[in-house]
């Protein structure tokens, strides 16, 4: 016995078709990878190498964004991971919050929230002086 | 191999699905768990590391939490997280990519554990030697 196909309930056609979902499908694979060797290498050198998280002050942090190579390893982290992660997370409030006031409200939440980290954690790097007080 | 009827099924995952029942389901369900929890550490940590633009003594304070034994413990938690999101990412590429990937998909779970398995159990020690030693140490 077969199982019938039913037709779509809404008529797609007459719809703009958008690939932002291909798009947001791919992005999480790509930036996945990346991150892969961005945030183990930074958790390898921040909670294990040398000591670990016991010799994380200001001045190793001004050690470090010193040099270009550290700022532009941050910066990829910060805005991969969040766009990766808002991204996730962009999913999940589609798939759990049911009613549509509830899952609007929800992503502008986490829009707002999320561009407001990544600007912030944008300029902290680019802004970083290491004479401060 | 049992008989089965058409279109019923007595295993636990029933054959050409993915997600339910099974291994399938809960590195699923893990992976969710496990991506929501990074992403909240994720505003915090961005939010610690900006105080480095108010004053060393602010941000070298607030860091100083960052080693203490519970936070310490915390952290492998996080880690832990962090390495099954990661090994379990590079499986649900492997299963969209790789011309055999859904075949091994069940394989390659029981394989990302092990590697897990093998990375936390260095990395725990490594990253708690300190905490033991202030807790259980002889020389405090």
């Amino acid at each position: 016995m077969s199982t019938p196909v039913f037709a779509p309930r809404s008529d797609s056609r007459n719809k703009q078709r958008s690939n932002f979902e291909l798009y947001g499908w791919l992005f999480m694979r790509i930036s996945g990878i990346i991150l892969i060797f961005l945030v183990l290498g930074h958790l390898f050198i921040m909670n294990i190498l040398d000591g670990g998280v016991q010799r994380i002050n200001f001045a190793f942090v001004a050690g470090r964004w010193a040099s270009p190579f550290w700022q532009v390893w941050d910066l990829s982290m910060l805005w991969l991971a969040l766009l990766h992660g808002g991204n996730g997370m962009r999913t999940i409030i589609n798939d759990y919050a049911e009613r549509d006031q509830t899952r609007f409200w929800l992503k502008m939440l986490l829009y707002v929230s999320t561009t407001f980290i990544i600007v912030l954690g944008t300029l902290v790097i680019f802004t970083f002086d290491a004479s401060i007080g | 191999m049992s008989v089965e009827a058409p279109g019923f099924s007595l295993r636990a995952t029933p054959i050409g699905t993915l997600y339910r029942g099974g291994e399938g389901m809960w590195t699923w369900v893990l992976h969710r768990i496990t991506g929501v929890s990074v992403f909240f550490f994720l505003f915090v940590h961005v939010l610690d590391t900006a105080l480095v633009r108010v004053s060393p003594s602010a941000y070298d304070e607030i860091i100083a939490t960052y080693k203490t034994p519970i936070v310490n413990l915390l952290e492998v938690g996080l880690v832990g997280a962090v390495l099954f999101h990661a090994f379990n990412g590079v499986r649900i590429i492997l299963i969209d990519f790789w011309s055999k990937g859904s075949r091994y998909q069940r394989q390659m779970t029981w394989v990302i554990a092990a590697i897990w398995l093998l990375v936390m159990i260095p990395g725990i020690y490594f990253m708690m030697i300190h905490t033991i030693d202030a807790l259980f140490g002889s020389t405090s």
